[in-house]
């Protein structure tokens, strides 16, 4: 590999190891999914500082050129990558459907409470010498 | 002054019916109390609903028919309804069945009473697509329960309470749940029975199935008899 591109590759996978512990840092990601992206960084990083073990790859899949290993595993790394947000999306998706149904029981329970309550100061009104002490006994 | 069963109905958009619905369930179930799930709604569905009397559940919002009903089996069980009956809002379910509904429910031969637009004489006639769908889903729930489902997508039901425990859990399909809920009840063991209701049928055609959904529907409904298949049988878990 040309020294310019590898110094092209390795100059990317340290800014996206950088960008990632800077979001981190500011807690906008996740360190769940932190981990998955530090290691694409990292796995950029070893194939740029050692070609051979991308030669060695694309020999053993039946590659013709090293970039097509690059590019077939870049598509692979997406797509698994696609799949895991759908199954992550569906678990969300589900707890959010729980979350509402809940919040809506509980709201129209807390709602039905309310209106009792407010009957009652109708009722003292009714009998002003009873006051809300009374009421509670 | 609460009773045996709850009558759930979830609504979304249906401020012109859902009044008149709830009037006609009044006067002939006097004895069920009624609860309108309100499916995150534009319009006056909420207090259409109110208005006549109904109990309602507002969800934040538009969650979809199958949650919206499942709202209701989860409210029923929190306030220890022995039975539950499911209709639309749309008025297509004729309150005159709800009667027998009750009685064959009450009578504990079974876990899940399904009301059959086809069955008995019924002057239901669903637009020819929809009537090839269900004939289609017809087959296979009955090639798979051994059993025979007239009308295996009707969304008129009534369940005992080990029915709405079951259908609390996670594993009840949300959208759209029919047919493959009855393959899920089958093989958790459950009893299911069909007995003929009324329909209105001037008043259906609306509802939910509209623009591409009925293929996603088809497609869906396939996909997730296939997959209840596959599971183990899930064994009642209450």
């Amino acid at each position: 590999m040309p020294l310019r591109q590898q110094i092209f590759a390795i100059l990317i996978s340290i800014v996206i190891f950088i960008v990632i512990i800077e979001l981190v840092r500011k807690r906008k990601l996740r360190e769940e999914f932190s981990l998955i992206w530090l290691l694409t960084g990292f796995l950029l990083f070893i194939l740029a500082i050692w070609y051979d073990l991308l030669l060695a790859i694309t020999s053993l899949i039946g590659a013709s050129l090293a970039t097509s290993t690059l590019f077939f595993f870049g598509l692979v790394f997406l797509i698994l990558i696609n799949l895991y947000y759908s199954i992550k999306l569906s678990a969300i998706a589900n707890q959010m459907k729980n979350l509402s149904q809940e919040v809506g029981i509980l709201k129209s329970a807390v709602s039905s409470q309310q209106s009792a309550v407010r009957k009652k100061p109708v009722v003292n009104e009714a009998n002003p010498s009873e006051d809300s002490d009374t009421v509670k006994e | 002054m609460k009773n045996n069963t709850l009558i759930i109905i979830p609504a979304y958009n249906e401020e012109n019916t859902i009044g008149n619905v709830i009037k006609g369930i009044r006067n002939v179930a006097q004895t069920s109390d009624i609860v309108v799930i309100n499916d995150g709604s534009s319009d006056r569905t909420e207090s259409a609903a109110k208005d006549a009397g109904a109990f309602v559940v507002n969800l934040p919002f538009n969650l979809g028919y199958g949650a919206a009903l499942q709202t209701g089996f989860k409210y029923a069980v929190r306030h220890d309804y022995k039975y539950a009956i499911q209709m639309d809002g749309d008025g297509q379910h004729s309150p005159s069945s709800l009667k027998s509904l009750t009685t064959e429910i009450e009578k504990n031969n079974t876990d899940v009473v399904i009301g059959s637009r086809f069955l008995g004489d019924n002057n239901y006639n669903a637009p020819a697509l929809r009537k090839i769908g269900m004939k289609i889903f017809s087959i296979i729930t009955n090639f798979i329960t051994g059993q025979k489902f007239t009308d295996p997508t009707s969304g008129y039901r009534a369940i005992n309470n080990d029915i709405l425990k079951f259908y609390s859990n996670d594993i009840y399909p949300v959208d759209y749940p029919d047919a493959d809920v009855i393959i899920m009840l089958h093989q958790a063991g459950f009893r299911i029975m069909e007995i003929p209701v009324d329909m209105n049928p001037s008043l259906t055609g609306k509802s939910m199935h509209s623009g591409l959904k009925p293929i996603y529907y088809l497609f869906k409904m396939m996909l997730s008899i296939f997959v209840t298949i596959l599971r183990e049988p899930i064994r009642e878990k209450v």
